[in-house]
């Protein structure tokens, strides 16, 4: 089903939180909402959901105005950041109860529930309370009773915010699979990068309750619309040097080291101050493009090694190498940026 | 408690010296109900039921059976809890979820009634019972207690829903449930504890209320044990204080009952759900 909000506002009280916001999701698309904390994304979600009222604007699913339509009525499933199971019920009646307040038959209950804990993988679990459950086992459930009803639409608030690092990164895959399994249109908050980036089709970045960029992962990544998408996107994250433009060039702030523009940017005039954002991956020593400075952080982590190189004049480069790199804390070194890869932002925080 | 640094018998028997005169006195208070005395001794001799014979006996003319007493009484407590838990529990979630017009008001309203010394409402109430017609009435007691007993159970019950995560409300809604189905499948049992602890607290107060019945229904058929009890020691000329014992220890089974089978309710407070 596919998903319209047209020019929504949203506040509470006094405080607006987000001003007139457009978005469009298709059908079977899965769609990170990302961003930091307070930035509007879990509004945009409980407003989808029916929970919030929006004050202006319109939300449409598929062709039908649902704006004015109650939570109970807009066939939505959602997961809760904390799972929102009903302790008192087992994991059966848990995952019955939108059936059973729909008044289905108890063989119909008992087939849908059995076929949906297969989905999750939680076919053995249906006696049990939620609290004898795991984190990733309640997350399933949650996600079994979400979807029992074939929603239209899944919404996740924070899926794996609560699990720990292991079980995230199989939840992640599992959310992904049965979202896929399913075909449902499904919207994702989150306010972790590679969640993101690893489950979602698209990606919404969103800062004060504005969406700054809404693309695919892989586009986002690598053409980020303004630094603050750059900064967002990308871990361990982009570095950004300060500095003025100088003769048609990048001249770095309380330095004479002026280093060539890419070409196909176009700059601003001489003594505006500008950036340059530049991957952990695109400073190398093998590029062409030399800089030099002190190497002041090592963190080993097995297959890679990070390094943070202090420049002259006091700005940090980050550089992520393969294995055995080998070199120390406190050594010169002379490493090159990837020329066409340099990301340049203007004085705004947008991207040149 | 075994840990080898803390010793546990000079805590006991400190405890066990300070409540040795209640021990004693409960069961002087039972062994007196089934024995009786020889004058100036303080071992009982003989075993007996006669002060018992209340429970058998017909009353003296111008007294209530004590049945119809118990009866009276037991209607008393449970028409008051009833009342009261029903209404604490859709008050108190009024107050705890409702957006509501003067919702500050209502709550300092029934913090003022739940400090407010009720004894000096007595007078009032009396006036008004006599005046609507249900003076020495069962129900003009029970509504008088009800009333008075409301606010701290709307607040009790207010503070347990305030503890019931929205999440829950919130996944109900979605679920397809109606706010009332909301409210009565998923968050009612969430504060159950609380429910059957309010409960049992206010089948006590009632049970043992003793002004309130004394006051507006002192007489008669509108009898509670409490007044019933009093008045054995008050009307007689010469009082049998085993047969006052006695009936003060069948005023006090259905108490001992009470807590033995909602103890465990009291105790057993649910495990969240939610995973925090």
């Amino acid at each position: 089903m596919r998903i319209s909000i047209e020019n929504f506002t949203k506040s509470f009280g006094d405080t607006t939180v987000i001003e007139d916001m457009s978005l469009e999701i298709g059908d079977g698309e899965m769609l990170a909402l990302l961003g930091p904390s307070g930035c509007g994304k879990s509004t945009t979600l409980f407003a989808i959901c029916g929970i919030h009222r929006m004050n202006a604007g319109r939300l449409l699913f598929g062709d039908a105005d649902v704006t004015e339509v109650s939570s109970q009525k807009r066939n939505v499933g959602v997961v809760f950041q904390n799972y929102a199971l009903y302790p008192h019920m087992n994991v059966y009646e848990n995952i019955a109860f939108p059936l059973k307040v729909r008044k289905e038959s108890r063989a119909e209950v008992d087939r849908k529930v059995q076929e949906i804990a297969d989905l999750v993988h939680i076919g053995e679990l249906l006696q049990r309370r939620p609290v004898q459950l795991s984190g990733g086992q309640q997350q399933r459930v949650a996600l079994a009773r979400a979807l029992i009803r074939k929603p239209d639409i899944l919404l996740l608030d924070e899926p794996l915010a609560n699990l720990d690092a292991k079980l995230r990164l199989e939840m992640r895959s599992e959310i992904r699979r049965i979202q896929l399994a399913t075909g449902i249109t499904a919207v994702l908050v989150t306010h972790d990068q590679v969640e993101a980036m690893s489950m979602c089709d698209r990606i919404a970045i969103m800062d004060k309750g504005r969406i700054v960029q809404l693309s695919t992962p892989k586009d986002m990544y690598e053409n980020p619309s303004s630094a603050f998408v750059a900064g967002f996107l990308g871990n361990p994250p982009i570095a950004f040097l300060e500095g003025t433009v100088a003769d048609g060039g990048f001249r770095l702030a309380n330095s004479r080291v002026t280093l060539p523009v890419p070409s196909g940017i176009e700059l601003p005039g001489d003594g505006a101050p500008i950036r340059f954002g530049v991957r952990p991956e695109f400073f190398q020593p093998g590029n062409p493009l030399k800089v030099s400075g002190k190497v002041s952080f090592v963190e080993i982590q097995g297959r890679e090694e990070l390094y943070d190189v202090t420049l002259e004049n006091g700005a940090v480069l980050r550089s992520i190498q393969a294995q055995s790199a080998g070199f120390r804390l406190g050594e010169d070194v002379s490493w090159g940026i990837a020329q066409d890869k340099v990301l340049a932002f203007g004085p705004d925080g947008n991207r040149l | 408690m075994t840990s080898s640094n803390f010793r546990s018998w000079p805590l006991f028997l400190v405890l066990g010296v300070i409540s040795m005169p209640l021990v004693i006195m409960y069961v002087y208070l039972f062994v007196d109900t089934v024995t009786d005395t020889t004058a100036g001794s303080l071992i009982p001799d003989r075993f007996t039921l006669h002060h018992w014979r209340f429970l058998w006996e017909e009353p003296e003319t111008g007294r209530v059976s004590i049945w119809t007493v118990t009866l009276n009484t037991f209607i008393f407590a449970i028409c008051t809890t009833l009342i009261n838990v029903s209404a604490s529990v859709t008050a108190g979630y009024a107050l705890s979820r409702l957006n509501m017009p003067f919702k500050r008001f209502f709550l300092g309203g029934i913090l003022t009634l739940h400090a407010f010394p009720t004894i000096t409402l007595i007078i009032s109430i009396f006036l008004i019972l006599q005046m609507i017609g249900l003076y020495n009435t069962l129900i003009g007691v029970i509504l008088v207690k009800t009333a008075l007993e409301l606010p701290f159970g709307i607040w009790i019950m207010k503070g347990f829903f305030d503890n019931v995560p929205w999440e829950i409300e919130m996944a109900g809604l979605q679920d397809g449930a109606s706010r009332f189905t909301v409210w009565w499948k998923l968050v009612l049992p969430q504060v159950q504890p609380g429910v059957a602890a309010l409960a049992v607290f206010v089948f006590l107060s009632a049970w043992s209320e003793f002004i309130l019945p004394q006051v507006l229904a002192p007489s008669g058929s509108a009898q509670v044990l409490s007044t019933y009890l009093s008045n054995l020691i008050f009307d007689d000329i010469k009082p049998d204080f085993n047969m006052f014992k006695s009936v003060g220890v069948f005023y006090a089974l259905p108490v001992i009952v009470v807590y033995l089978i909602f103890n465990k309710q009291l105790m057993n407070i649910y495990g969240g759900g939610t995973k925090g």
